[in-house]
């Protein structure tokens, strides 16, 4: 039965920044050697975590490939079977980049290879593989039994009515057209299935928006919870300290500092309106500013690499330069806002900056760009109102209680995007109907996790129940 | 020994010679066990009181399958069909199904000659009253007339016999379909042993005289070109053959008209009818209730033999009253004029609640004591026929001192039926169909030989012959599937001028043949010119090769999901497991649990009302 990998977070979501990753299962240490490295600069991974010794804490970072992004510097433990507390293999990752980071690396685990755990499932484990005994077992027993009516009311508190309504409506349509295809295999001389493959394109794009919506909201929901990591590039002397004192100085900013562990950054919370900015390195926002023939660029390239958001401060009097090219390469597909900042000195439009550079990045839906005075705080509301564009959705039925606030939610979400995307796949592939069924299915049985729903006769049911079946 | 009585004894007895009896007890007899079976008329062995057809969607499998294990049911309508149809063939292989119309007079007169000419079996016309059981052990059985058969093992396939009535309208007649004797004393005797029983129902249309219908009217149907027999053993040379046609009308708001303005005097509707229907047999009656918003229902005209001019109107079951049953049938475009026949009727009958057998179609409770076919709460001819076989494999099993045959889902539609009517709650009589099979793509009807001859063979039903020969087979299609695999095409000019006059794109490099095959407007056999080392093989090693390698992706997906599958399956439950010592497990779940006592978590995982959370708190106690 226990031959998957399972991770889930394991110290609590307290916004201490620190936080531990348990991994268990046969793939848990070649899952970790596929995301860590040991060198910042040689990102191959070596195995190194495979070939490491038991019981030991190994230095390195979490690297996620795809992005080509380092998430974070960390301590992972490796421990073997059978002496571990699941007698699984097991790996610890403790990172230190805050709840945002320890998320991302939670869904790098997970597209790696893991399933998000169960609850109570580590100590399941712990009892089937002979590590703790019934009694101990006991309490978790309960804990698991309990998921029954847990999953379900938790399905339906942490959803509110009108999300799991929606998840409801989309998991009953594509019920009814996998019973639809069945309807007319099972009786092909009264259900013609003429013309229907493109039909059920469209019918899925729709239903893929709308999951893809909800899953973006998980996203959303992480970030109206936990504020958006954000850094303040710029070259020196073009206004960051102002712009740090103007938003660090309003009224209703909270301020936090956590000081780095092993790095000389520093978080602070801002909150502006309802949403927050974890403004991070905000040490380098200074020193640049205080050692003006210090070079801005390699202190922007760390800060930018964990940043979600990145506030480009630019000097709108001078124009772009060299300098400011080689930071705003650094950029990336990450969410920017270019803050021309005026001085106070703004002439006219003819001296703004680098035309070319700025309509090549305003084609990119990631940048925006915001005219601003630092001395002044002309321009702050409008920042604002960029940067909740870019992070949240206008949509007003986003407001913060109907978030998916649960990995595992998010993980069926997503799941069942995937399986809708091999029908398609099969569809563009000029494949018959009945290959349809089984992804179809596999979406609706996703999407019933979530609602607490199990798929039982749902199938053969809704086939008598829409279609007229029999002779 | 009373002297006053008669007293006989056998390995096996079989209560019934329908479908599901006809298997059960060929399959003993041919396993070479004394076996006799019982009939409550000699002219109705093997009687298809319902529809003239034999396979369909799913249904087709079963029969296919039923072959492959060395039943009966394939060879006999290969012999006696009327026309034959392959269904589905637009769609993928997983989903085509065979169904031929059968002669019904014939289907019947051929299967009772197979069992008059097999050894070891004997055909005997009687009612069995009682079944005899000492110590949880099934001794034999008792007959009307207080004659006792001595037996080892007895199998019960007593069809829709029980207690039958049929009606319709306001008129009830205590017969089984047809006018035949209904069975009523056994019910009593089988809850006296503790077996619980229910009430199912399902009904028949009416038949026309075939002269009086205006086929002009309608729209012929005809069977394919080429015949595929449903026996792998037949040769495809004997059945092609002068086939009838069937033809299709369909009803109108006026037949609806008629039927709404008489629903009251439908005894399903004034709540005479007792016993639960199948949805997807619904009575036309059903079809205007719950489909209102239908213009019109599709009749299939379907000619019932060459000895009778009968005609079956496939799509108008019905309990409603004479009057009304003709003046519906009269609005029906060709059947203006249309004498009936035989009427249409409901039928009720008593049949086992579930949960009472293990996987082998045993009772939990009494050994030796085994059943199948509607009995058990199925409907159709192939899912009776299905449940039959195994029933008698595992009868003789048992008594041979064997394991018995358990045919898992990943194996067989027949695992699939079995494993449902076994394991779920059933409130309608049970129909297979290829969305109940999870791995429909591995269990095609195409390849039902190449997953069970092996199995046949082993139990004894299956020659050494046609064992070597399926191996073969196989043997060859993996070979030319290797040897294809390796094959790549280079991008000549006459490849792409071949290719273009397929309407197959062009490839601008060298390509894997297996790349070509996948193209959905290319196959393997189309691709041969381009394939120069291909070796002669026949039509069904190139089939399974086509296949194979156009669906390789779907395929595999499949297999890995039975690994897992299989992982669960294997978990066995003890048959005294104490559910009662686990308290974390819900009380419904625990409830089920104990009723269904499932062999394995798998099965546990499948009854309805256990939830995942039971089965990890059960997982957790096994493992103790």
């Amino acid at each position: 039965m226990n031959n998957d990998t399972i991770a889930a977070i394991s110290t609590g979501m307290a916004s201490g920044g620190i936080g531990i990753i348990r991994i268990s299962g046969p793939k848990a240490i070649a899952l970790c050697d596929r995301i860590f490295i040991r060198n910042k600069n040689n990102k191959e991974s070596d195995g190194f975590l495979s070939k490491a010794a038991a019981n030991t804490i190994n230095f390195g970072f979490i690297y996620d490939r795809d992005a080509d992004e380092i998430l974070d510097e960390v301590l992972v433990s490796v421990f073997r079977a059978p002496h571990t507390y699941t007698r699984e293999d097991i790996c610890e990752i403790n990172c230190h980049g805050g709840l945002y980071v320890i998320r991302r690396i939670l869904d790098l685990v997970i597209s790696s290879g893991a399933r998000p755990a169960e609850p109570g499932e580590f100590t399941k484990r712990a009892f089937l593989n002979g590590r703790i005994d019934l009694s101990e077992a006991e309490a978790v027993m309960d804990t698991i039994s309990s998921t029954n009516d847990f999953a379900l009311k938790n399905a339906v508190s942490e959803l509110s009515g009108r999300l799991s309504s929606e998840i409801r409506k989309v998991r009953e349509e594509v019920l009814h057209e996998t019973a639809f295809i069945e309807a007319a295999l099972d009786d092909p001389e009264h259900y013609s299935l003429n013309g229907y493959p493109a039909e059920l394109d469209e019918i899925i794009s729709s239903w893929e928006e709308t999951l893809s919506r909800l899953s973006k909201s998980f996203d959303e929901g992480q970030h109206r919870k936990n504020g958006i990591l954000t850094v303040i590039a710029g070259k020196p002397n073009v206004g960051k300290s102002s712009l740090y004192n103007l938003l660090t100085g309003t009224d209703r900013a909270i301020v936090t500092d956590v000081p780095g562990t092993t790095r000389d950054t520093l978080e602070e919370d801002i909150t502006l309106g309802d949403f927050t900015l974890r403004l991070i390195d905000t040490a380098g926002i200074h020193e640049t500013e205080d050692t003006v023939e210090k070079i801005g660029v390699e202190r922007s390239i760390n800060g930018i690499e964990r940043a979600e958001l990145v506030l480009f401060v630019t000097d709108a009097y001078n124009g772009m330069d060299e300098e400011d090219e080689k930071i705003f390469s650094l950029i990336g597909d990450k969410k920017c806002v270019i803050i021309r900042n005026k001085n106070d000195l703004f002439p006219d439009e003819a001296v703004m900056l680098d035309g070319v550079l700025l309509g090549s990045a305003l084609k990119d839906t990631n940048f925006k760009v915001c005219d601003f005075s630092a001395k002044t705080g002309e321009g702050l509301d409008e920042l604002k109102k960029i940067i909740s564009d870019l992070f949240f959705t206008t949509d007003s039925f986003l407001s913060d209680e109907i978030f998916i606030t649960n990995e595992r939610q998010k993980y069926e979400i997503d799941s069942a995007i995937s399986a809708l995307s091999l029908v398609k796949q099969s569809i563009l592939d000029g494949m018959t109907e009945d290959f349809f069924s089984s992804d179809l299915m596999d979406a609706y049985s996703h999407l019933g996790k979530i609602l607490g729903e199990e798929v039982e006769d749902d199938l053969v049911d809704k086939i008598f129940k829409d279609f007229c079946m029999g002779k | 020994m009373n002297e006053k009585i008669l007293e006989e004894e056998y390995d096996v007895v079989v209560v019934g010679a329908g479908h599901a009896g006809c298997e059960a007890s060929l399959a003993c007899a041919r396993l070479g066990l004394n076996t006799i079976v019982f009939t409550v008329s000699m002219d109705s062995v093997a009687f298809m009181p319902c529809n003239p057809h034999i396979g369909g969607s799913s249904k087709g499998h079963l029969v296919r399958e039923i072959d492959a294990l060395g039943g009966e049911m394939g060879k006999n309508i290969d012999k006696t069909f009327l026309q034959s149809k392959m269904l589905n063939t637009s769609k993928g292989p997983a989903v085509h199904s065979l169904r031929c119309q059968a002669d019904k007079l014939m289907y019947s007169l051929e299967m009772r000659k197979v069992l008059q000419h097999q050894d070891n079996l004997t055909l005997r016309q009687a009612e069995v009253s009682e079944i005899l059981v000492e110590n949880d052990q099934i001794a034999g059985v008792k007959t009307v007339s207080g004659a006792i058969y001595h037996a080892k093992a007895v199998i019960l396939c007593t069809g829709v016999y029980l207690n039958a009535r049929c009606l319709f309208g306001d008129v009830i007649e205590h017969t089984g379909p047809n006018g035949l004797k209904a069975a009523t004393f056994l019910t009593d005797s089988l809850i006296e042993h503790g077996i619980k029983m229910q009430r199912f129902k399902t009904g028949t249309p009416a038949r026309l005289d075939g002269r009086t219908v205006d086929f002009s009217k309608t729209e012929p149907q005809y069977g394919d070109p080429v015949v595929k027999p449903f026996s792998f053993s037949t040769d495809p040379a004997t059945v092609q053959k002068e086939q009838v046609p069937c033809y299709l009308t369909y009803t109108n708001e006026k037949t609806h008209e008629i039927i709404r303005a008489n629903l009251d005097r439908s005894p399903m509707y004034a709540g005479v009818i007792e016993g639960t229907g199948p949805r997807y047999c619904p009575s036309i009656e059903d079809k205007v209730v719950k489909f209102s918003d239908k213009p019109r229902h599709q009749l299939f005209l379907e000619p019932e033999g060459t000895w009778t001019n009968e005609i079956y109107i496939d799509g108008m079951s019905s309990s409603l009253p004479e009057d009304v049953q003709h003046r519906m049938i009269h609005t029906v475009p060709g059947l203006e004029h249309a004498k009936v026949v035989r009427n249409a009727y409901a039928i009720e009958y008593d049949c086992i609640a579930s949960g009472q057998l293990k996987l082998s179609l045993e009772f939990k409770n009494i050994r030796g004591l085994f059943s199948g076919g509607q009995f058990n709460g199925s409907s159709g001819y192939e899912e009776a026929a299905a449940q039959g076989l195994l029933a008698g494999i595992n009868a003789a099993m048992e008594i041979l001192g064997r394991e018995p045959v358990i045919l898992d889902r990943s194996q067989a539609y027949i695992g699939v039926l079995i494993d449902d009517i076994v394991t779920k709650e059933s409130f309608e009589p049970y129909r297979m169909m290829t969305s109940r099979a999870e791995y429909r793509l591995l269990l095609r009807q195409d390849n039902a030989d190449l997953r069970l001859t092996e199995i046949g063979h082993k139990v004894g039903l299956i020659s050494d012959e046609r064992a070597e020969y399926v191996a073969k087979k196989k043997s060859e299609i993996q070979t030319e599937i290797e040897r294809v695999s390796n094959v790549s095409i280079g991008a000549s000019k006459n490849v792409n001028d071949f290719l273009a006059t397929l309407n197959s794109a062009p490839v601008a490099t060298g390509i894997k043949l297996t790349d070509l095959i996948r193209r959905p407007e290319l196959n393997y056999e189309v691709l041969a010119p381009l394939d120069t080392d291909r070796p002669a093989l026949s039509d069904e090693v190139t089939e399974q090769v086509n296949i194979d390698i156009k669906y390789k992706g779907y395929i595999e997906r499949e297999m890995k999901q039975v690994e897992d599958f299989k992982r669960v399956e294997s978990r066995k439950i003890p048959p005294d497991f104490d559910y009662e010592q686990v308290p974390s497990l819900r009380i419904e779940a625990r409830q089920k649990l104990i009723k269904m006592r499932p062999e394995s978590i798998g099965q546990a995982s499948r009854i309805s009302g256990v939830s995942p959370a039971d089965i990890q708190v059960l997982l957790v106690y096994l493992s103790k």
